[in-house]
Formats: structure tokens, sequence, C-alpha cells
């Protein structure tokens, strides 16, 4: 229910939550939120650490194809620097997680800002082509320099510990994972209401107007590639406390292509729409396994065909979302809203 | 002579066969990207489902492989018709990024319907390449090259020559060249304008099926195979996206750089090696070696 809610300042005008009605339901969520790992199975406290890092990473590719218009398809590898920045530190610095994972999400902003230079002077495909060889390179890095990475064993990390307690289970990570989530969204949402925000959405709008605007292109570009690597590293560092394990195999193009396909699931050009993304993107193949195991006893074919099936269900979901609900399902959302604007007076 | 010189002789030409193929399907590419403007990222799939066709035709029907290819050809170039009036029709008009995801996505669904088919499992074609490896003379030594490396060279050579004349002088490869020209201009001069799209994609899809059979005579089939779309991606961004001598060139040129690569870096790195070209061609020559310029600069 949200009925007349009358501006009368650019203030209440940019605010995130314009009705006491919003504030009542996103209080119900996080509540929900902080007593979830109290109520659930290992099984969903594990997903929900999963979607809590794709939240993350899907958060930052948001803001950089997004809301600036650059597409990358090397998330992965950006995600993975941060993995093995945070577990070589972790390894032999013995540096505590609160330092290893922004320490993992500077390192990735680094490499990020440094294959966002040629943004500079190619676009659109041309873009993804360089992100896509920028996720080969850094993979043939993960696997040969052995010293640091391990190599195509990889590495293994000690748990994370905080206040003397290990956090070994995925209802403890939970306790990093889902905060820092929390923040990575809330700092991206009022990023747009900046300066800097904004500048970001006239490039992608249009880059030639934007700087004749006096947005200096090199630095917006850069910031927004430097900005989307810090997220991918942040995730990339909450990755591997979940696990514990990394190799050069967990960041493959596919990976990057699943954060694309996430925003586009979700809606391009909104917040909510990665976290939407994340949170459907990361479901549905469980989803999709838990019916094959429920299958199972009728029809025996159902576990083999299981992983073909994702593949399908993969494509087929960027396929039908782009031609059929191209804003994703952030436009389903405010459609039901809509419809239940002036509820319960008019329906 | 060195053993040294006669590796690299040995390497070239193998390389020089791998970079036949890519230009064949880089060809495939490019006449769907001159025609549509779609940047095809399944172009790996389409030479995957055509190797497949033919692995069923071929091996489990067991028709005659003559047989068995032209089916496969008509087959897939079915599929890339269907695609074409079903699919990218619809997006016209949409932005490229949109359309390009469409293709990724699309790859997925092949991949997934080739796994449920055929398993995931590698397999091999039956043989239908003469087995007599050829043994080019040089000096007091002989180069060897493997027989199917050979004879897909001497084929992608007689469908490359055929493609030639047929975008030269038939009225079909002419109307696809005006089209490419400028779509207003072609339509009203009355070329049937989503027809040379339908025709652009057919081709493009049986192209990319020939690449596919030849890949699978000389490596095996899986469904994974179609990984080589990405280099072949850097084969026809290097040769400039709509030109169809950058992409016999850029082919040949990446398939080359990459025996390269294997014979003295190792094999680990052929990859890397090709996207690092990737990479300093964006910076330095964007367009690629034959590619259009757009005007629009920043």
């Amino acid at each position: 229910m949200r009925i007349g809610s009358a501006k009368q300042t650019y203030a209440a005008d940019e605010a995130i939550f314009k009705t006491d009605v919003q504030r009542l339901w996103f209080g119900l969520l996080a509540l929900a939120l902080i007593l979830f790992p109290f109520v659930s199975s290992d099984y969903w406290q594990l997903l929900a650490c999963l979607i809590a890092v794709n939240v993350i990473a899907a958060t930052g590719v948001m803001i950089l194809t997004g809301f600036t218009g650059l597409v990358s398809l090397g998330h992965a590898a950006f995600m993975g620097v941060g993995a093995y920045t945070a577990a070589y530190l972790s390894n032999h610095l013995a540096l505590p997680f609160w330092l290893s994972i922004p320490a993992g999400g500077f390192a990735a902003a680094a490499v990020g800002a440094v294959f966002g230079i040629p943004s500079l002077r190619v676009k659109g495909l041309y873009l993804a082509l360089t992100t896509i060889a920028a996720s080969f390179i850094l993979q043939s890095i993960f696997f040969n320099w052995t010293a640091v990475t391990g190599g195509a064993r990889g590495l293994t990390i000690e748990p994370a510990s905080m206040f003397g307690h290990l956090l070994v289970t995925p209802g403890a990570i939970y306790w990093i994972a889902m905060p820092i989530a929390a923040l990575s969204v809330w700092w991206a949402r009022n990023l747009l209401r900046t300066r800097v925000g904004r500048a970001f959405i006239a490039i992608r709008d249009r880059d030639v107007s934007a700087e004749l605007l006096g947005i200096d292109l090199l630095r917006y570009k850069l910031m927004s590639f430097a900005l989307a690597s810090f997220y991918a590293g942040m995730a990339g560092a909450v990755w591997v406390y979940l696990f514990r394990v990394i190799t050069p195999e967990s960041f493959r193009l596919i990976e990057s292509i699943f954060f694309v396909a996430a925003i586009i699931v979700g809606g391009l050009g909104s917040v909510r729409g990665a976290i939407f993304g994340a949170v459907f993107m990361t479901l549905v193949p469980e989803l999709l396994k838990i019916g094959a195991s429920d299958l199972a006893p009728y029809w025996p074919d159902a576990v083999k065909l299981l992983s073909p099936v994702r593949t399908i269900v993969f494509g087929a979901l960027i396929v039908g979302f782009l031609m059929f609900e191209p804003l994703g399902l952030n436009e389903i959302w405010l459609r039901i809203r809509q419809r239940f604007a002036l509820w319960p007076f008019r329906t | 002579m060195s053993p040294a010189l006669l590796d690299f002789v040995e390497f070239s030409l193998a390389g020089l066969c791998v970079g036949a193929l890519y230009a064949l399907t880089g060809i495939g590419f490019v006449v769907v990207y001159k025609a549509t403007r779609i940047i095809n990222f399944a172009i790996g799939e389409f030479m995957m489902i055509g190797a497949y066709f033919f692995f069923g035709l071929a091996a489990q029907a067991s028709l005659p492989n003559w047989a068995a290819i032209i089916l496969a050809l008509i087959a897939a170039g079915t599929v890339g018709g269907f695609l074409e009036r079903f699919i990218f029709r619809r997006l016209i008009g949409e932005s490229a990024i949109s359309v390009f995801m469409v293709t990724i996505g699309l790859a997925s669904i092949m991949v997934g319907l080739v796994e449920i088919a055929w398993t995931a499992d590698p397999r091999s074609l039956p043989t239908f390449l003469p087995d007599r490896p050829f043994f080019v003379p040089l000096g007091s030594a002989e180069a060897f090259l493997a027989s199917k490396n050979g004879w897909s060279f001497i084929i992608v050579a007689a469908i490359m020559a055929a493609f030639i004349t047929v975008f030269r002088f038939w009225r079909g490869g002419i109307a696809l060249r005006a089209t490419a020209a400028d779509q207003q201009a072609a339509y009203s001069v009355g070329i049937n304008v989503p027809g040379v799209f339908s025709f652009a994609w057919i081709l493009g899809a049986i192209t990319a099926a020939a690449a596919g059979i030849l890949v699978g005579s000389i490596s095996g089939i899986s469904s994974a195979m179609g990984a080589i779309g990405l280099s072949l991606i850097v084969v026809v961004i290097v040769g400039g996206l709509d030109s169809l001598a950058g992409a016999l060139v850029g082919g040949l040129m990446i398939g080359w750089l990459e025996s390269m690569a294997s014979l003295y870096i190792g094999g680990e790195y052929k990859q890397v090696a090709t996207f690092v070209i990737l990479l300093l061609v964006l910076v330095v020559k964007p367009y690629g070696l034959f590619g259009t310029h757009d005007i629009e600069r920043l």
C-alpha cells in the first residue's frame, strides 16, 4: 500500500525509501536475513552464502555494464584475482579475513583498471572481446605462476577466525558474506545518487554527449572498471573463505558469462536487478537438481540429463529474457508492485 | 637440413592447414556479420552441430559418407535459417550487445541439446579423407604433413574459390554485398533484404558445419569443441569483421601463429598467445587488417 507520496524537496525525490511502508518492508527483509541462519539447514546456508557472493559480483557487473554501458566478459577472472590475493595474504602473511577480503578487492581493482584501458579506444563488442582476452590471460597466469597460485593443483587456506572462533561452516561464513553483500548493494545504490554515478549513466546513454558535458571519459571509465573489479575481488575473497580451496578452473569464461546473464535476467540498469538476477540464477540450477533427484525414482535418466538440461535452461533464460522481457525480473517486480500501489482502495 | 628448421616447416604447414579451417569458419561468420551486423558467438557451436549431424548420419544411421555430408550440411543450413527467421529477425533493432548475448545463450542451448542426443563423451568421425600423408620435398629432407590436414587445406581452398566466384558473379551474392553496403538502398532497388538475411544465416551455418566436419575428422568431436569459436573470434577481429579477404588472411595467420606458439613457447600457451595478439590488434588497429572503419571516434 502506497498512497500519495507528494515530494516537496529534491532530497525527498532522491530518497531510496520514499514511504514508511517501504521502510517497514525493508525492516522485515533485514530481520528475515538475520534470522535465516537460525532456522535453515546447512545446505540452504551454503546456498545463501553463494547467493551473497554472486550478489556482490553481480552488483559490480551492474555498475560496469548496467550503468556505464561497458560490457565485461572477464569478471570471473577479476574475481579470481581477488580470491588468490586473499588466499595468499591469509596463508603467507596470516592476515585476518577483515583485512584480506578488502585487499583482494583492491588487487582486483588494480588489475581491472589495467584491463579497462582498452575501453578508451574500443567499445561495445570489441570491448567485450578484450575482456575475454583479459580473462584468458589471467587464467593462464593462475595456471602458471605456481609460486603464488599453486598452479593447476590450486591452493587451500585456513578457515577465517572471528573472536577466536574458526568460521568453518557455511552458517558461520554467512555472517561475513551477507553483511558484505548488504554493504555492497547499499553502497552501489548510493553511488548512483552521486556525481560519479550520474557520470556513469551519462556515459552509458551517449558517450559523445557525456564528454561534451565535461565528463572525463578516461577517468570515469577506468573508475567504473576499477569499482566493478573491486566488487568482483571482494566476492572472490569471500568465495575463498567459503570453500577454502581454489583452482584456476573456478574462474572460467562461463562464470563471467554467468554474471552478465544474471544482470540481464535481473534487469539491466538497476541495483535491484542485480540482486534478483544473482538470486534467480543461483537458485535455478539448484532447483533443477532438486527436481531431478525427486524425479529419479520414477525416471532413472533424470539425474543423467541434469547437466545438459542445466546448460539448456541457462541459455534459454538468456535468450528468453532478451526476447520477451528485455528489462528483466526487475520489470516484472515493478509491474506487480504497480498493481498493488493503491491496494486495498483500488485494485 | 637442420632438425630445427624441419620442425619449423612442419609446424608451419600444420598451422596453415588449421588456419585454412579457421578461414573457412571465419567466412561463415563474416557472411552473417556483413549482412546482418550480428556477432555470431555461437559459430563454434554451429561447427559442432554440423559435425554431430554428420556423425549421426554416417556412423549411427550408416549412410554412405557423401550422402551423410550433404544431408548434414542441409540440416545445419535449416537450423541456421530457422534461427534467423524466429529469433534474430525479431531482434532487429535491439542493441548489438543484446543480440550478442542471445548468440551466447543459443550456444549454450546447442551444447545442451547435443549432450542430450549424443552425450558429452568425445567421439571420432568415420574417415572419409584419403590416408596417405604428404611429403613436401625440402632440399635433402622431406617435411611431413598429415593426410587429413593436407586434404582439409585442399577442400577449403576449393570451397573458397567457389565462394569468391559466387560473391562476384551470382545475383544472390551481389544482393548480399549490396545489403551489406547500404540496407536502405538495397531495399529501394527491390532487393528482398529479409531474404538476404535468411540466405546469409543459411550460408553461414553451412560453411561452419563444413568446417566442423573437417575439424571433427582431424581431431574428433565432443560437445566442448565449440570452444574453437573463441580462436575464431580472434581471427575475424584480426581480419576485420566485415571482410572476406580478412577472414582468409586472419585465419591463416592465427593458425600459423598458434602453431608457432605451441612449437616455441609450449602448447598450453597457444590460446593465451592468440588473445595477446587480439589485445594488441584492438589497441593498435581496432578495425582489423581489412575491416571497414567506422567514422565515430572518441
